[in-house]
């Protein structure tokens, strides 16, 4: 065959040897283009709904223009606010009355007095307590005068204090980190410098080593569980196999909604487990009663029901293409029947093993609804502050921060598996 | 790069779907969902479309500004009309998400009294049209305790004379307000108290007696129902579920009054509606004398205007008198406090978060 | 009777049932010299697989017992009793390399690594494949696979290896090349084996004797040579060769010989009496095509009939002649291409002779009367 070819290049000389990688190539490209307009819509579909909208998350957690662009002129006079132990001088006061002002007439677009809204939602997210501050003052601005550092006072003593300045200064970059330091529990003080939260408002990295421990613990039991399950469907006729299949699969048929409200039922005060217990004796009544559900057991009881087809799934299908004549082999060879698993069946089941793991880790990383019905106080993850953060206050910034870390921990894992085990060795199904 | 922003919210939002592109003639009215939503159909809805003609779409919510700022921001507004609490018309309105309603076109009451005057003070906005007083109260069931039935606040903490599982809004409002009460804070005082570092650990040292106890709540359906499961023995709740349960289900749950703490829910309009001036008319409409008061026979909520509360009747299904069920009747009014809006629009973004710090711990 | 030493394997009455109601191994009775390499060989179904993984031990037998090197091993786990075997999807560990695969026996024996690796490599040189150990079994083509198979099996110094269709996944030419191979490595190392096939020529090549199975029972264990040229009933007869077929019912016995009038008119033919009942049984005549001598030299053969040409193949070495004898339309007659061999042509009527020793009256068919 590629004698032949290469005897009728030969024919050609050198210039002539590119004309038929062009020729070849325009041979091709008709059908190279179909290809292309055939997925042309899925890549449209999937650039609008998914790359621009994570793209746009991830520019968010950065983004952060409403100082900058609500106080323009207070942050430049702000750069040579030095002494941080001192307020800062006259002139920035006068600035801030300036922009304080321009925006209560309409600003630059008509739209400052909703600036001034968005300003005082921004700088309270960062200082507690200073929304009245900038509310209250933009409303008298227009009767401040100079000398602007005492009317300011007069109007707010908060003006009196430095933090604001400092948060002003901090959040005046159209872009910063400040979102990043929250979401591990840090903040920049006064000064600039990075610290911890006060204690009492400490809570992302206790939330981040739980939603770790949690998906790993519910993983490690997803593998315990589905493990033996699966070895015994792949091994089974296949008639029974199939039923016993369906019967894995009917958690996917059912409403996620439903099968966490029925550990609910199952699992409640009164529920359907702690009732039977109590019928044999074996718990009490009321107070006396384990807690089993709005806790982290119940995040765990009810991630690791939904979580099992995943690791079933894949698990089977890789167990359904061992052939038994290698634990055959592997017992003719001389090696026990623990040794046999360990050392044959055990590896070859990895594929499986790992997209399962995979599956179910990235998953429970980023699961929420369970966590939001049933994790009670102690059993919700960082997802469900991302929902909050989304939802309920509006904090979109951290909650954007918290979605890149999360994305980026979820790739880190990806590439810590493709380095590991290698991603072609994976089998989903 | 704002606009950038915009661009990709808005080719977001068109991709994911049309939902606003509702027809002209058709309003869409979001609410809180259940006997609430229930109530408002029947006292404006329903009367509103028999003398308009004018359909309407009536959609539930959680609560909270999300999806307002969400449609807004993207352009691609669906919702008209929307039942808020004052903190968030406040916060919506100082952002620029919301529309400005002329109150001139609100109408007078029956003896001519103008709205304004008609409407109890504070409940008017710049963005927003008041329509009932609810209040957060805390809810027993009467059947778990034989002797002494709980009557104040403060037994709401006392887990040794009133043993049993607490229900509570996971969130400190208004947990603060409830603790700092029960720790002996005169309900005039709780937001002074609350202001200052000392005054927010006492609370959260009250709450402490009962973390152990405490199982949490977010949407208002649940209460009633975790009473009725027995999961709880006791439960802070939204009065007028607490009603709804005992008038139409014949749940024995009893209402303590004591320390209750108030708040609104107005209308507001998100900025770009689709069908802004019919909202407009539509708010006008169900905010007057009669409907208000037609919607107290519907739930016990207390109407905001001063002329409709003569007007309350008996309960439409049930035909119990309501005005005795009101947050805002006389007996039950006595160690009330209302919601402080401007506290909680500078405090809540830290105290939620030293509130999820403490839940977490 | 040689001692029990000289077996490395006895079956004593051994039976197998999969579902409590049919036995797929009927009364088994069965020794394996030592040092042979011996054939089960039979269509699918015969009970040769389940004989050999009774023996390996991953079926238990429903009763009789099994002996290896004269102790009994029916309660022996398959890692205790240090068989080698071959399977027929080779089942080389695809997530070990070929020198990983062949280590794996010695190294669950606690082997010191430095022995190990000597094994391995003069397995791997055994079956010619040093270059290769390491690479993943994927990236070897089927023979290779194969011989990392035999070699796995025999690295670890068996006195027994067991081979399950090893060869019914390569092409005709590598399988011929591969028999070579196995018998060769069989002769060198001295070790026992234990073949299952279906394939006779496999059979027939490899094997120091063969036992033919059918319906759970050994129909016949002989040499090769033996199988062939005197099978003992007509399933063996069929079997293991080419082989005419003629029907028939006995109507004279004379001494070693009998006389058996043929269906349909076909007249009398003179047979060797294998295995036939008195006069008047039934009887199948078994006749190899390749011993039919076409028009034949007057009174040298016992049996002349007369036969109709009725197609021509010609295979080089031999033209293949189908005819009609007595009726029988599926008469085959291998007539050798000699110098001087008789040139026929279709539908001509040619005399066609063989001997008595030649023809073998069998049992009679099932059914048949």
């Amino acid at each position: 065959m590629s004698d032949a070819v290469a005897g009728k290049d030969g024919d050609f000389s050198i210039a002539d040897g590119q004309n038929l990688k062009q020729r070849l190539r325009k041979a091709t490209s008709r059908a190279r283009w179909q290809a292309v307009f055939m997925v042309a819509p899925l890549g449209v579909f999937v650039l609008l709904t998914f790359i621009l909208p994570i793209a746009q998350m991830l520019f968010r957690s950065v983004d952060d223009p409403v100082v900058s662009d609500a106080l323009p002129q207070t942050v430049v006079a702000l750069e040579s606010w030095t002494d941080r132990s001192e307020l800062p001088e006259e002139a920035v006061y006068a600035a801030l009355a300036a922009d304080l002002k321009f925006l209560r007439a309409g600003g630059a677009d008509g739209e400052g007095k909703s600036l001034i809204g968005r300003l005082a939602t921004r700088l309270n997210f960062d200082t507690s307590g200073v929304r009245s501050t900038i509310t209250k003052t933009a409303r008298k601005v227009k009767k401040i005068e100079a000398p602007f550092k005492e009317a300011f006072i007069k109007a707010d003593k908060k003006w009196g204090q430095p933090d604001i300045w400092a948060s002003i200064d901090r959040l005046g970059g159209a872009v910063n980190s400040t979102q990043f330091l929250a979401a591990l529990d840090l903040r920049q003080d006064v000064n600039g410098d990075i610290v911890s939260q006060p204690e009492v408002r400490q809570i992302y990295v206790t939330l981040w080593l739980r939603t770790l421990w949690i998906s790993l613990l519910v993983t490690v039991i997803c593998v315990a569980l589905a493990y033996p399950v699966s070895y015994l469907l792949a091994t089974l006729p296949l008639r029974i196999s199939n039923l016993l299949i369906i019967c894995v699969l009917l958690p996917f048929w059912t409403s996620l909604l439903v099968r966490t409200t029925s550990w609910i039922v199952v699992l409640g005060q009164n529920g359907v487990l702690l009732e039977a217990l109590h019928l044999i004796g074996l718990v009490g009544e009321g107070a006396d009663r384990p807690q089993l559900i709005y806790n982290m057991t119940g995040t765990i009881v009810a991630m690791t029901h939904i979580l099992l087809p995943f690791m079933v799934l894949p698990l089977y299908s890789v167990m359904k293409g061992i052939s038994p004549s290698y634990m055959r082999a592997a017992r003719s060879l001389g090696a026990n029947p623990t040794l046999a698993f360990v050392r044959v069946y055990l590896p070859q089941t990895v594929p499986g093993l790992g997209a399962g793991c995979i599956l179910v880790f990235i998953l429970a990383i980023g699961y929420y609804i369970t966590p939001a019905l049933v994790g009670g106080q102690d059993g919700q993850l960082i997802s469900n502050f991302i929902a909050y953060h989304m939802q309920r206050s509006l904090n979109w910034g951290l909650a954007a921060a918290l979605g890149t870390m999360l994305l980026a921990g979820v790739m880190a894992l990806y590439w810590l598996y493709d380095k590991i085990v290698g991603i072609n060795n994976m089998k989903l199904g | 790069m704002k606009n950038w922003m915009k661009g990709t919210l808005l080719a977001s939002g068109l991709a994911l779907g049309f939902a606003g592109a509702a027809s002209a003639s058709e309003l869409t009215i979001v609410s809180w969902g259940g006997a609430y939503t229930k109530s408002q159909v029947k006292a404006y809805h329903e009367p509103y479309t028999a003398m308009t003609g004018t359909k309407i779409k009536s959609e539930d919510y959680s609560g909270g500004l999300a999806e307002v700022k969400a449609q807004v921001e993207a352009g691609n507004v669906s919702w008209d009309l929307v039942d808020v609490e004052l903190s968030d018309a406040i916060r919506g309105c100082d952002e620029g998400i919301l529309e400005t309603i002329d109150h001139s076109i609100l109408p007078a009451a029956p003896d001519g009294t103008p709205a304004s005057e008609d409407f109890i003070e504070g409940t008017l906005h710049e963005c927003a049209v008041g329509l009932i007083v609810w209040s957060t109260v805390y809810a027993y069931d009467t059947t778990k305790f034989s002797g002494d039935q709980p009557s104040t606040i403060g037994d709401f903490f006392d887990t040794a004379k009133f043993p049993g599982k607490r229900g509570l809004r996971k969130g400190p409002k208004p947990n603060l307000e409830f603790a700092l009460i029960a720790d002996g804070v005169a309900a005039a005082d709780v937001y002074d108290v609350l202001a200052t570092p000392e005054g927010v650990d006492r609370a959260f040292a009250k709450l402490d007696t009962i973390k152990d106890s405490a199982i949490w709540w977010e949407a208002g359906a649940q209460p009633p129902q975790m009473l009725a499961d027995g999961e709880v023995v006791m439960s802070t709740a939204y009065n007028g579920r607490i009603f709804n349960a005992v008038a139409t289900e014949n749940k024995p749950f009893e209402i303590v009054w004591d320390g209750q703490v108030w708040d609104l829910d107005l209308w507001v309009i998100p900025k770009g509606a689709p069908n802004k001036d019919e909202a407009m008319k539509f708010a006008a409409f169900s905010s007057d004398t009669q409907r208000l008061a037609d919607q107290a026979s519907w739930i016990s909520y207390g109407p905001v205007r001063k002329s409709s509360t003569a007007l309350i009747g008996k309960h439409a299904e049930a035909g119990i008198d309501m005005a005795p069920h009101m947050p805002t009747a006389p007996e039950n009014f006595g160690n009330a406090l209302q919601n402080d809006f401007e506290f909680w629009a500078d405090h809540q973004d830290e105290l939620n978060e030293r509130f999820n710090a403490w839940l977490a711990q | 009777m040689a001692t029990n030493d000289d077996f490395i394997v006895r079956f004593e009455n051994v039976q197998k049932s999969y579902d409590g109601e049919s036995l797929v191994v009927k009364d088994l009775n069965l020794n394996v010299d030592r040092g042979e390499f011996l054939t089960m060989l039979g269509p699918s179904g015969s009970g040769k697989t389940t004989c050999l993984m009774m023996l390996a031990g991953f079926e238990p037998a429903t009763h009789g017992e099994i002996y290896l090197n004269d102790r009994p091993i029916n309660n022996v786990p398959p890692h205790k009793r240090g068989i080698g075997m071959v399977f027929q999807n080779y089942a080389l560990f695809p997530h070990m390399t070929v020198a990983e695969n062949l280590a794996f026996p010695l190294e669950v024996r606690g082997m010191s690594k430095a022995d190990t690796e000597a094994k391995v490599t003069r397995a791997l040189e055994m079956v010619r494949l040093g270059p290769f150990g390491g690479r993943r079994p994927a990236q070897l083509s089927g023979g290779q696979q194969q011989r990392v198979a035999v070699a796995r099996a025999l690295v670890f110094d068996p006195d027994l290896v067991l081979m399950d269709e090893p060869l019914g996944a390569l092409d005709k030419n590598l399988r011929e090349e591969m028999q070579y191979e196995i018998k060769h490595i069989h002769e060198t190392v001295g070790v026992s084996v234990v073949y299952v096939t279906h394939d006779q020529s496999e059979a027939l090549t490899m094997s120091n004797r063969v036992a033919v199975f059918d319906d759970g029972i050994i129909q016949q264990l002989a040499p090769p040579e033996e199988l062939y040229e005197r099978p003992v009933n007509a399933f063996v007869a069929y079997f293991i060769g080419e082989n005419n077929r003629l029907y028939g019912t006995v109507k004279e016995v004379k001494g070693e010989s009998s006389v058996v009038e043929i269906d349909g008119g076909g007249g009398m033919i003179e047979s060797l009496a294998v295995n036939t009942g008195g006069v008047g049984s039934r009887t199948t005549l078994s006749l190899r095509p390749e011993r039919v001598v076409v028009s034949p030299t007057a009174g040298s053969m016992q049996n002349v009939v007369s036969g109709k040409v009725e197609e021509l193949i010609y295979l080089g070495d031999h033209i293949r002649t189908r005819m009609t004898v007595s009726g029988n339309n599926e008469f085959i007659v291998k007539v050798p291409n000699a110098q001087g061999h008789a040139t026929l042509k279709v539908g001509e009527e040619v005399q066609l002779g063989w001997t008595t020793e030649d023809c073998r009256a069998l049992d009679a068919p099932a059914g048949a009367a």
